[in-house]
């Protein structure tokens, strides 16, 4: 059986990294590679790795550094951060990127989807939709949660799904950096409409946010940063309790 | 010890290369088939179609060297993904191609194989070990592995099949027979359970 996974969130600014409170206030949290090496001694079931300002660059993604971390990554490893073209997405996964995560092109260009799901197969395509809450509704954000889109989330979606996606990442703006857990009703919003995996992130505090977010939202993986940064909660941990909960899960090995 | 990675042009090799350094052991990339000779093990990677990989085999004459090390010089070779694949007989994606053939038999996609589940399976799934095996030794069945794939491999014999996993219905986790071992799912990319795994293959 498919297991759920804990999937901690690196986000990647300049030379290290950072977290911030619905995507303002970085606080410095490290440096990627002996974070990356941490986690892979814990045991964990994926990582994802996003460049927050790659898309303000002028210059090309950085290739030499992504393949330094995932050569000390033993479980699959997604990179995101400033894809714009087929170009990159094959390089990035040469240089062993298991996964690239799609935020900006999804609205600027959709097609980009259709193009690398045909060419390097669904399962490495991640679009990641950051939405803030605004008078009742779900507003799409694209560049790094700084710019207002005008997509209708229930039909992005939908249509990020039959252009071929493998997954959704479903960030919170307005719960990211809270810990005071995830948003159900919109992370149920999209699991209710599409038949894809999909990634909930933004707000998780505590081991029960996560079981929330898998039982009541229907989330195949639950994605946090600051649980992991500023408490002493661990990946680990998530899965015992999960475990115990009934959820579905990878635990550590066993001889 | 000589362990290669063989580059044919298929896919990633970085983490593999560096699982291998990080048990201790040293291993070098090699793209060119007369680099082979002398190896004690070898370890056959691949992401991609299987007729695209047997293509620059064949094209790249590593067919000889290959089966010169695993029958002449009775030496271990690991297959991984798509690289155990390649061990058989004869694969269906892309056309029906000739493999290998180190293990006989045929690599079918899932649904050929009565998978009705969404394809490709991808994902940490349970492994449970079927027979008397090299590479989960001290590895206890039902550890996860990490897959990603769309066919499945079916030995003639059934003997050969050391672990299998259920998505819909069972799939070969992995084989061994003498000296020649494959693996569906990634242990480069399946953490602890994985690293162990390759390390029982680098220990023979």
């Amino acid at each position: 059986m498919l297991k759920v996974r804990v999937i901690p969130t690196m986000l990647w600014k300049d030379l290290g990294l950072v977290k911030g409170v619905s995507f303002q206030s970085w606080r410095r949290v490290g440096t990627v590679l002996p974070a990356i090496k941490v986690y892979n001694s814990r045991d964990v079931d994926e990582l994802f790795l996003l460049d927050i300002t790659a898309n303000q660059h002028t210059y090309d993604l950085d290739y030499d550094s992504i393949s330094d971390f995932s050569n000390y990554c033993f479980v699959p490893f997604s990179v995101g951060g400033g894809i714009k073209n087929l170009e990159q997405i094959k390089k990035l996964l040469r240089v062993g990127a298991d996964k690239v995560s799609l935020n900006t092109a999804i609205y600027e260009t959709p097609d980009l989807i259709d193009l690398a799901a045909k060419k390097f197969g669904s399962q490495c395509i991640v679009a990641s939709i950051d939405v803030k809450s605004v008078n009742n509704d779900y507003v799409c954000l694209s560049h790094s949660g700084s710019r207002n889109t005008d997509r209708n989330l229930v039909s992005l979606v939908k249509e990020l799904e039959d252009r071929g996606a493998g997954e959704i990442l479903i960030t919170s703006i307005d719960r990211d950096g809270t810990m005071e857990g995830y948003d159900i009703n919109l992370i149920n919003k999209i699991t209710s409409n599409i038949n894809i995996p999909v990634i909930a992130s933004g707000g998780a505090g505590n081991f029960f946010h996560m079981k929330e977010a898998i039982i009541e939202g229907g989330a195949s993986a639950v994605a946090a940063a600051s649980i992991f940064h500023f408490t002493e909660q661990t990946p680990e941990q998530a899965k015992i309790f999960l475990h115990q909960e009934g959820v579905p899960v990878r635990l550590t090995f066993k001889e | 010890m000589k362990v290669l990675i063989i580059d044919y042009g298929m896919g990633n090799l970085g983490s593999v290369k560096t699982a291998v350094k990080v048990l201790g052991f040293k291993a070098d990339i090699v793209n060119a088939p007369q680099l082979i000779k002398g190896a004690d093990k070898i370890i056959l990677p691949g992401v991609g179609s299987f007729s695209d990989a047997m293509s620059e085999l064949k094209n790249n004459n590593w067919f000889d060297p290959l089966s010169e090390h695993v029958f002449n010089e009775q030496k271990p070779i690991l297959g991984i993904c798509l690289g155990m694949q390649l061990l058989a007989t004869t694969g269906q994606e892309g056309g029906q191609t000739e493999g290998l053939d180190f293990i006989p038999g045929q690599v079918s996609h899932l649904t050929k194989l009565g998978c009705e589940k969404p394809i490709p399976h991808v994902g940490w799934n349970d492994t449970h070990v079927k027979n008397k095996s090299i590479l989960f030794k001290g590895i206890g069945s039902g550890n996860d592995f990490f897959y990603v794939h769309s066919y499945g491999f079916l030995p003639s014999n059934p003997s050969a099949i050391s672990s299998i996993v259920n998505y819909d219905g069972e799939i070969v986790a992995s084989i061994e027979k003498d000296n020649v071992f494959g693996t569906q799912f990634h242990p480069e990319k399946s953490s602890k359970a994985g690293l162990k795994l390759l390390k029982n293959f680098l220990d023979l």
